[in-house]
């Protein structure tokens, strides 16, 4: 079916009509259903919201939308009476349904279930348009709420705010605007220029401009050409890509065929990890969509051009989120990079000119069509205009999905979005870029959160998984954990990472085990340095920033395992022993008891021993211990002692 | 065409054409591994790195094309200390073995390690140990401790035999070179070509017939045809003590380059079998039986084994004992022994009896079949040979049985 810009306005004007009929209901009821939501119970919790209402002999109107962050609080629901404020429960699983709606409707108290905030509409304009998206305030007051007061939700605006199913809800808040705009006003050359006006740059990590990338690909005069949206996301931890497929799938359609319609492209490829089902059934929904609506396929909207995308599920494999491992994955080969150049835009997919970018970057573009350039610009740096989305995880009081405006501080983002490090701990690094990033200590912590200053210091913006370590974690675990997972990364495709990540993580093993020698500080650097002149691509050349930056800002930590056998935070279990503090035993025996190897020794009221030889270094004794009787101290020490 | 400059030299290089072939048309010097002239590149084993003026890092000359004003540095500091790097870190997966290695003197890692200078590094961490060859397939034997991974038996399988017989399995360290999904050889449609042998460049691929029967230097290779077909391919007989030990394939060789088929690679052994056929055979019933006693008597003429003896094998395998009566001094010889003669006795003897049974029924009561092993040459001369002196249509030829 073909729409024309008149059918396509007429489908806008009901669903408008529809997204306001939803507030119309005695209840309408927004349940976060993104897959953080649904591992925390929310499927449950809508059930049961369900049975609520039929007791109550209520008409809701219940809207399931995706994340909108706030990873500790769920599930979340929340309620809007008609002409009443709108509040957000978090810990909303099915036993607190009935809780939650009696403390809504009738002010009875709340006990298991908290309120993580009034939800309010935010909207800001430019060009005639408007974007809508959601803020937390606290109940009754206009202050937003700690975790949300720094954040400028651009690329997120609809996640949580939308029922990323219905194509109503986004053609209600403007979607397929920037689409009717670029197809039947602007040139694709206009599309380009306004693209690399707007400043966007690649969301996947690199940071590259997306306009001139778009230009290139538009400028190889060779057919067929392909969009590609990389949807891999393999970093631990990362999901920031998930929730923006899960949340709101249209603006990454959108984004496509833009972008399509830019470089002079008819197919284009969503390349997704299998482990996303609901992303990738969330999106195929969206495809069905906007495919009956005329928003994909021949002609669309009149504008005789043609565009549709199919959907590649990866197989979870990191290096495949590696733009040529990416192409030559969908080609059905093995997921390997091949080298640069020729790059895509001149020789990508099947060998065609193609254009890869982010599932943020992508996403953007509708956004930055709608409202203009210059107000695209307007926001973050001037060198990375726009907004950067992290998932916040680590020794922080809130984690979450957060998406900031370019430009803020890491300070800002670890004490005043993510409520610092919880006490006693403190802070000791951050890391960005995930196993291809670098970590950052205190010193470094006012550095402006933006590709060019976190390149500078030494970390890069990746592709935004943010990690926050305490004094509890040793830096050189830290930096063998992420070592660990490129060698389970590497592709084996080229000898300086195939076999150097291997030897890396030797030399790491060997320094946490207590047997590490001066020497190998310098085997590392050459290593490193080997890994980074020789890899063919960028998981092998970056794989050991993660290494040299701990080398670089916590040498010490490195020294003391090696020379003095100590790990300062006490978690590498070959250079600690527990000991039993004679002077603090009472004899109590739990310790004992406790004990899960029969390492610990010792008759009732009299002091305990641990045998080293037994101990599995679990440190449950001295949880259980209620006389702090129990220390950690260096094997080294246990030997002197035992000596004299 | 655009110019470059490769270590201050102008060179002129075709459109498209790789810092490779660039350099190597202008014998300038740079060492490869995973590439091959007859095979795609990958760039996987960073070998061949070099520096490109104003280029991000390291560039790897298979595979990146040249442009109008490139400057290239083949030897820089960057480069040669990444090359000592790559190799240093093969061969700490590698077993110090080339004492013993068949390839020993004819392997490309081995020459890049000497000419780098590249020390053996000790090490305790892990290091590979597959099996010794693990596939029952006849002819290749397989020591994956000593494969660098460099994919030339991949490409050589997929692009020359299109048999796509090969592959990497696994990630990271633990990639292994398997046939199929990890199956023999032959279950995963091997033909046995040995192609990926020709192409390997160390010795993780190898003859198997040829295991401990003597290295490179130990042998002396002789080009040769092959008598197999009439395709006519080249290859290296490796002679040692008189007996070809090996068939290895030679890039220059005109018709096939490195490429064999299974007959030509491994089909050698029939050139020392005891029953190979290397003289004319002919029946003794035909020939003049003075001359045929005159000339066994002289040493000549050899009696040979009786003719039809298979075919004469009645059903239950028992020999025929109708030996038909000979008249000859000779009580052990008969009519139907097969006679080593020279090679004029037996064509007088082959255009004899052509000719009298030419007269006796007419051409076209004979059939001509031509020979796969001929040369094309050869089977024109048949085919004028059954046309037109036996007059007959009837030629066909042994490819099309
Ligand atoms: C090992 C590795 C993994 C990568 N993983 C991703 C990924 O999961 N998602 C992504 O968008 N880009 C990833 N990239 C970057 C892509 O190669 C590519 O630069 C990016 O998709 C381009 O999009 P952008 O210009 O919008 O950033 C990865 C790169 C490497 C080297
Ligand atoms: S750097 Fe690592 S992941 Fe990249 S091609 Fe080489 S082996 Fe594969
Ligand atoms: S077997 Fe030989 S050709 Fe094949 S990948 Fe290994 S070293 Fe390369
Ligand atoms: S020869 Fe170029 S990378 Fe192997």
């Amino acid at each position: 079916m073909m729409t024309t810009t008149l059918s396509l306005a007429q489908a806008r004007a009901e669903a408008k009509q529809r997204w306001q009929n939803g507030s119309e209901a005695d209840l309408l009821i927004t349940v976060g259903m993104g897959t953080c939501g649904v591992a925390a119970g929310a499927a449950e919790g809508l059930a049961a919201t369900q049975r609520e209402l039929d007791r109550r002999g209520l008409r809701g109107h219940i809207r399931p939308v995706g994340c909108v962050g706030m990873c500790s609080y769920e599930p979340m629901i929340e309620l809007e009476a008609p002409g009443r404020a709108r509040i957000n429960y978090g810990n909303a699983i099915a036993k607190h349904i009935p809780q939650i709606f009696a403390h809504y409707l009738e002010g009875k108290p709340l006990v298991k279930a908290v309120i993580v905030g009034e939800v309010v509409a935010t909207v800001s304009e430019a060009n005639g348009q408007h974007l809508h998206s959601l803020s937390f305030v606290e109940p009754g007051s206009e202050q937003r709420i700690a975790f949300q007061r720094k954040q400028l939700r651009i690329v997120l605006s609809n996640c949580g705010l939308i029922d990323p199913e219905s194509l109503d809800d986004y053609l209600a808040l403007g979607g397929y605007q920037a689409l009717e705009r670029a197809l039947l006003t602007m040139t694709p050359e206009q599309v380009v220029d306004e693209v690399t006006r707007s400043g966007l740059r690649g969301r996947g990590g690199g940071g590259f401009s997306a306009g001139v990338k778009w230009g290139l690909a538009r400028k190889t005069q060779r057919w067929p050409k392909y969009v590609i949206c990389n949807a891999d996301e393999g970093d631990p931890g990362a999901f920031m890509d998930r929730s923006v497929l899960e949340g709101d799938p249209h603006s990454v359609i959108e984004g496509m065929t833009i972008a399509g319609y830019a470089i002079g492209a008819q197919m284009g490829y969503v390349y997704c990890r299998a482990e996303y089902p609901l992303a990738i059934s969330h999106l195929n929904t969206a495809l069905q969509q906007a495919r009956a609506l005329g928003l994909l396929g021949k002609n669309i909207l009149g504008s005789g051009f043609n565009f549709d995308i199919a959907v590649k599920e990866g197989a979870g494999a990191f290096v495949c989120g590696e733009e040529t491992a990416l192409m030559a994955s969908i080609q059905g080969g093995r997921g390997q990079p091949w080298p640069r150049p020729p790059y895509p835009a001149v020789a990508g997919l099947w060998q065609q000119p193609s254009n890869v970018n982010n599932v943020k970057t992508y996403a953007y573009t509708p956004r930055i069509l709608r409202m203009g350039a210059e107000w695209f610009r307007s926001l973050g740096t001037a060198g990375s205009p726009g907004t950067a989305v992290f998932a916040l995880t680590g020794q922080v009081a809130r984690t979450g999905l957060i998406e900031v405006p370019m430009g803020i501080s890491l300070r800002e983002i670890i004490d005043d979005v993510a409520g610092g490090v919880p006490q006693p701990k403190t802070f000791k690094a951050v890391q960005t870029g995930g196993p291809l990033g670098g970590c950052l200590p205190d010193p470094f912590l006012d550095t402006p959160v933006d590709f060019d200053s976190l390149r500078a210091a030494g970390a890069v913006m990746g592709s935004g998984g943010m990690i926050v370590a305490d004094q509890g974690t040793c830096m050189v675990e830290f930096a063998k954990y992420f070592m660990q997972f490129t060698c389970d990364e590497s592709c084996g495709k080229c000898p300086p990472c195939r076999i150097g990540s291997t030897r890396m993580l030797e030399v790491l093993e060997r320094i946490t085990d207590g047997h590490g020698q001066m020497e190998d500080l310098d085997t590392i650097r050459r290593l490193a340095t080997g890994m980074q002149q020789g890899s063919l691509c960028a998981l092998g050349q970056l794989a050991p920033s993660p290494v040299l930056s701990t080398l670089q800002h916590f040498e010490h930590e490195y020294i003391a395992h090696i020379r003095d056998h100590q790990c300062a935070a006490h978690t590498c279990k070959a250079l600690i022993t527990y000991e039993v503090i004679p002077e603090l035993c009472t004899g109590c025996m739990v310790c004992a008891r406790n004990c899960g190897a029969d390492a610990i020794f010792g008759a009732k009221l009299e002091t305990h021993v641990i045998d080293p030889a037994l101990c599995e270094r679990c440190g449950l004794c001295m949880e259980v211990c209620n006389f702090d009787a129990i220390q950690i101290i260096s094997p080294r020490l246990a030997e002197l002692r035992l000596t004299s | 065409m655009p110019t470059l400059t490769i270590n201050g030299q102008p060179v002129t290089a075709p459109e498209g054409a790789t810092i490779l072939e660039a350099a190597r048309a202008a014998h300038i010097h740079i060492p490869t591994l995973c590439h091959h002239p007859d095979l795609s590149n990958v760039g996987a084993c960073r070998m061949c790195v070099v520096s490109v003026e104003k280029a991000r890092g390291l560039q790897t000359a298979c595979t990146t094309p040249v442009f109008e004003g490139m400057t290239v540095h083949t030897d820089s500091a960057e480069a040669i200390a990444t090359r000592r790097f790559v190799l240093e870190m093969l061969l700490t997966d590698h077993p110090n073995e080339c004492m013993t290695c068949e390839v020993n003197g004819d392997c490309e890692l081995q020459d890049l390690v000497y000419d780098y200078g590249v020390e053996w590094p000790q090490h305790d961490g892990a290091r590979h140990s597959y099996a010794f060859d693990p596939d029952p397939n006849p002819f290749i034997a397989i020591d994956r401790n000593k494969c660098i991974l460099c994919g030339r038996c991949i490409r050589a399988c997929t692009e020359m035999q299109n048999r796509d017989v090969w592959s990497f399995a696994s990630r990271g360290f633990a990639t292994k070179l398997v046939a199929g999904a990890d199956q023999p050889l032959l279950d995963a449609g091997c033909e046995s070509c040995g192609q990926c042998v020709a192409y390997c460049p160390t010795g993780a691929l190898f003859d198997k017939m040829s295991l401990n029967k003597g290295r490179p230097s130990q042998v002396k290779k002789v080009r040769t045809t092959c008598s197999f077909c009439g395709v006519g391919c080249n290859f290296d007989l490796h002679v040692r003590n008189g007996k070809a030990i090996r068939v290895t394939s030679a890039r220059n060789a005109p018709v096939n380059g490195l490429a064999l088929c299974v007959k030509g690679r491994y089909g050698y052994d029939y050139i020392h079998n005891p029953e190979r056929l290397t003289r004319p055979l002919v029946r003794a019933k035909w020939l003049d039986p003075a001359r045929l006693a005159q000339q066994v008597a002289d040493g000549t003429w050899q009696v040979r084994e009786k003719a039809g003896r298979r075919s004469q094998q009645t059903e239950n395998g028992q020999r025929s004992t109708s030996d038909n009566a000979w008249p000859t001094d000779n009580p052990a010889l008969t009519i139907d022994h097969f006679i080593a003669v020279d090679w004029d006795t037996a064509l007088d003897v082959t255009a004899t009896k052509l000719a009298q049974e030419k007269k006796r029924h007419g051409g076209r009561s004979f059939a001509f079949l031509a020979s796969a092993k001929c040369s094309n040459e050869e089977n024109f001369l048949f085919a004028k040979l059954t046309r037109q002196l036996m007059t007959t249509n009837s030629i066909d030829h042994c490819a099309r049985l």
